[in-house]
């Protein structure tokens, strides 16, 4: 089991005859993941590396092929037309891999999907990683171990970091989720918990969060009155100036609001230990899961 | 993108919010040449990209032409908060009986528009907000209908329960902020003080607007806006290359692969009792064109003192980013030590690589970080 995929995913790639849409559906399929068609508009009756039929437009994919996830690698001007045209199709999951989507883009697409049921991972963001059923995005599954641990993270490559150190120490997981580093994104740290809990297989979790808003704050009130799960956290931007945006356009503290002393605060309060390095993580992790 | 005052109102007065006239100057006699043609009084207003200027002295009442070449000579050349004042907005001055503050923002919880809103105007909000929140009125708006009707007027006689015609106004102003944000691609815009003429004519006398950065590429026009003076020469280069950094005053020059291991890199460096020099998110690839430019940028700071790579090679694999950096290296004359610490995809191979040369390796974070510090002394 993981959260928000199980062996009845089936993936279209928007975008799938770029460079990067291109090299991760390599990579997906590679991991066995069920991507069973391509959608680039003006490329419909090709075929991706001999493999995977490329349509022109999501609808056809879902009609010939029954997919009901969308893993979005189109570039930021035309992100979030491309969500609209998965969630329009039929695709009750999409993965928006995409970076630099306008921010308005997204607050215009929310109650679109809200009305259609369709969850949204990103944009911004790595995707997800179920070790052993299916990869949706980017994150590199030579580090991935199958086992019993839940990982959210607001960030890419520090999520890289933390699921090598979890994987070295003998720790799998069950699904490794990037939720992106922008304002608006779909699925938030609050949805990724409450699926971690409700999951049987998902034994314990990290939740690896950054400067900016108060996310991290809010999961921390709902793991304190719901989750009995050990969690551990790690909150990046310690030394972030106020008012910079530290490359993704979430992580910026404003009004002297959404510092990690803030964050750090809120979660010791709801007694869930904030590791102070990366290679905190684990150790503290197998500590409190001991007991 | 902050813009300037000034920038604001032009977007303002493009969707026909109330701004009284105004024309940004950068001499004493501009501004005098703006007075006479407004009529006096004016304000001459500094504009800097940072708040408090009133009670830095940066924006003063002028009711003579006396007033204006003495408060523009001050204002000009005058340094807020490290800001150096190179322009200043010439404007008439109105008469003030009440002021407001409305403003909107992205909200990320309810992942829309927010409009607020307070009869406690032309304070700085986040103090209103800390100390007495109830004074401020929310209003998430649907992306869908926009700012309806009947949510602006119940905004506006909120403010002003007593008076529909200025609770007409305020909501007028809202409906033409919220048409502003959205076509402009704002994440925030303010007017504060929105005021009340005796008379009870409504004007946005003040106007704060940062701009979406992602959202540039379908608003060429705004790239004159940016004020090149105002930015760090390094941020710059940066940012035309293409590269997402900030400059801090440490001495340890940090490279890092994405954005939360470059924070995370950072505040370890803070962790050991070391100064980071920057933040710098060097993105996934391993072009050497790439390390040069960030190499340059980072080494334009005499500060820096070591060099510190931390890769994570997911996608990216270890061995291209190490030749990347190799020729990088090559290519430039650089005198401070360098300490790469690869990990991930290929990075037997990567380290391998950088055997050959004098570049310091490291195999985990810690360690590259400490010996950063080290060398940086």
């Amino acid at each position: 089991m993981a959260i928000f995929v199980d062996d009845s995913t089936k993936v279209v790639v928007q975008g799938i005859t770029g460079r990067d849409g291109g090299f991760h559906t390599g990579e997906m399929l590679a991991y066995g993941t069920k991507v069973l068609a391509g959608v680039t508009p003006g490329r419909g009756g090709q075929m991706f590396q001999d493999k995977v039929p490329v349509y022109d437009t999501v609808k056809e994919a879902v009609s010939e092929h029954g997919v009901n996830t969308s893993v979005i690698f189109v570039p930021p001007f035309g992100a979030a037309g491309a969500i609209y045209e998965a969630a329009d199709a039929g695709c009750k999951l999409i993965v928006c891999i995409t970076e630099g989507v306008p921010t308005v883009d997204m607050v215009k697409v929310m109650p679109y999907l809200e009305e259609r049921g369709v969850r949204l991972i990103g944009p911004n963001c790595p995707g997800l990683l179920a070790p052993g059923i299916a990869k949706l995005g980017i994150l590199p599954t030579s580090i991935v171990k199958e086992g019993p641990v839940g990982l959210v993270s607001r960030s890419g490559t520090l999520t890289y970091e933390v699921v090598y150190q979890l994987s070295a120490a003998g720790l799998g997981q069950t699904t490794c989720l990037g939720i992106g580093g922008d304002p608006v994104i779909g699925t938030t740290f609050m949805d990724a918990i409450i699926a971690f809990n409700e999951d049987p297989k998902t034994e314990a979790f990290v939740m690896i969060g950054e400067i900016g808003g108060d996310a991290e704050e809010q999961a921390a009130e709902y793991i304190k009155a719901h989750v009995d799960k050990p969690v551990v956290s790690f909150i990046a931007g310690q030394t972030a100036p106020p008012g910079k945006r530290m490359g993704h356009a979430g992580a910026i503290v404003s009004g002297g609001t959404g510092t990690a002393a803030e964050k750090k605060v809120a979660l010791e309060g709801a007694g869930i230990p904030v590791a102070d390095r990366p290679m905190d993580i684990v150790p503290c992790l197998q500590e409190i899961w001991k007991k | 993108m902050n813009i300037h005052e000034y920038q604001a109102k032009d977007i303002f007065t493009e969707f026909g919010l109330p701004v009284p006239g105004g024309t940004a100057v950068q001499t004493v006699a501009d501004a005098v040449a703006r007075a006479e043609e407004y009529g006096l009084p004016v304000m001459v207003k500094s504009q800097v990209l940072t708040g408090g200027r009133g009670k830095a002295g940066g924006v003063k009442f002028c009711p003579t032409i006396e007033d204006v070449k003495e408060n523009a000579a001050k204002i000009l050349g005058m340094d807020i908060k490290g800001h150096t004042v190179n322009t200043v907005l010439v404007t008439p001055a109105v008469d003030i009986a009440s002021e407001y503050y409305v403003g909107m923002l992205i909200d990320r919880n309810s992942k829309r528009v927010l409009l607020m809103a307070s009869a406690e105007g032309g304070v700085e909000i986040e103090q209103v907000a800390k100390d007495t929140p109830e004074l401020i009125f929310k209003e998430t708006i649907d992306p869908r209908f926009g700012l309806l009707d009947h949510e602006a007027m119940s905004m506006g006689m909120r403010l002003c329960p007593d008076d529909i015609k200025k609770a007409r106004q305020l909501a007028a102003a809202m409906q033409k902020l919220y048409q502003a944000f959205m076509a402009s691609d704002a994440s925030l815009a303010e007017i504060n003080p929105f005021i009340f003429t005796p008379e009870g004519v409504g004007h946005a006398i003040d106007a704060k607007v940062n701009l979406d950065d992602n959202a540039m590429f379908r608003h060429p026009g705004y790239e004159a806006l940016r004020d090149l003076e105002a930015e760090d020469p390094s941020e710059r280069a940066a940012r035309e290359a293409n590269l997402s950094f900030v400059k801090l005053s440490g001495n340890v020059g940090c490279l890092v692969n994405g954005a939360g291991l470059a924070m995370a890199t950072m505040d370890l460096v803070k962790y050991y009792g070391g100064q980071p020099a920057n933040f710098l998110d060097i993105g996934g690839s391993s072009n050497p064109e790439k390390v040069v430019n960030a190499l340059e940028i980072i080494l334009s700071d005499k500060e820096v003192k070591a060099i510190l790579f931390n890769i994570f090679g997911g996608i990216t694999r270890c061995d291209d980013v190490a030749n990347g950096i190799i020729a990088a290296t090559r290519q430039m004359d650089i005198n401070v030590p360098i300490v790469v610490r690869l990990i991930g995809t290929n990075e037997e191979e990567g380290r391998a690589l950088l055997a050959a040369t004098d570049l310091v390796p490291a195999e985990t974070m810690d360690e590259a970080v400490k010996k950063a510090i080290e060398l940086a002394g």
